[in-house]
């Protein structure tokens, strides 16, 4: 059953919608069963890889950074890369190029690489299955 | 090559900011790279089949849009490139939108026809 590859196109910028960690949620899953992952990262979703994340303290729940132990989504994404070679899957993530420009979002950290949606089309077509997971 | 449909149904999401309508964006670039893709506007995305729409005059302070979207064009440039565009003919109905105000070449589609349109294609992408 390990050995098949999905595709899976993101939309939402994170921090705004459950969609991000249900994409997430799903590209581990396949990664822990040992099959490949691509994923195109469209519009807000390229802002998901940016570096310049920080996490924050909770003035609410009076928490410093420490105490509030809140990793930024860059930081389960690299998370998502080291499991990926622990499995010895592929995950291969494609910020989309136009997205990134306009958005500013170009500095990113070490594993997506920059693409468009001819990447996305090459990836669904030698996909076993192709995921969409839209914005609203 | 695998026949892929594109299902919009959220309309005028960042048209301004993006000047596109984004999902057909792609959809079009994606047919530009050889993709055989067809599209179907259900719900509000209905609206994009209307032909007309003028979405000029936005301004902040000096910055005045230059190029506003023009998504009907879009469309039908869609339809001119070979891209079958489907509407959803009830949607049509319940907005009440007029049909003779259609973008040319507009494929209807009675709701209970969708199952044998998405039987028709080897991939559905829903946006």
């Amino acid at each position: 059953m390990a050995g098949k590859i999905i595709t899976i196109a993101i939309m939402d910028a994170p921090y705004e919608s459950a969609n991000s960690t249900s994409a997430l949620r799903i590209v581990q899953s396949a990664l822990q069963k040992g099959h490949g992952v691509n994923v195109f990262a469209y519009e807000g979703a390229v802002n998901l890889t940016m570096k310049a994340q920080q996490p924050h303290p909770n003035p609410v729940k009076g928490t410093s950074v420490e105490q509030e132990q809140h990793p930024t989504t860059k930081e389960w994404i690299a998370a998502l890369f080291k499991l990926a070679q622990e499995k010895g899957a592929k995950l291969d993530w494609v910020n989309c190029g136009l997205c990134v420009d306009e958005r500013g979002a170009g500095d990113w950290i070490e594993g997506p690489k920059r693409g468009g949606p001819k990447d996305f089309l090459e990836a669904s077509l030698a996909s076993d299955a192709t995921l969409v997971i839209a914005t609203k | 090559m695998p026949k892929i449909l594109s299902i919009v149904e959220t309309a005028y999401r960042a048209t301004i900011e993006e000047q596109d309508d984004t999902v057909l964006w792609l959809s079009h670039m994606l047919k530009k790279a050889g993709a055989d893709i067809s599209i179907l506007l259900r719900a509000n995305a209905v609206n994009y089949a209307v032909k007309g729409q003028d979405a000029s005059g936005i301004a902040f302070g000096e910055i005045k849009m230059a190029r506003p979207p023009e998504i009907d064009k879009d469309v039908a440039q869609m339809i001119e490139s070979g891209m079958a565009v489907f509407v959803v003919e009830e949607d049509i109905k319940d907005r009440g939108l007029p049909e003779t105000e259609l973008i040319p070449g507009i494929r209807k589609l009675n709701r209970h026809m969708i199952p044998h349109l998405l039987d028709q294609h080897d991939q559905v992408w829903h946006w």
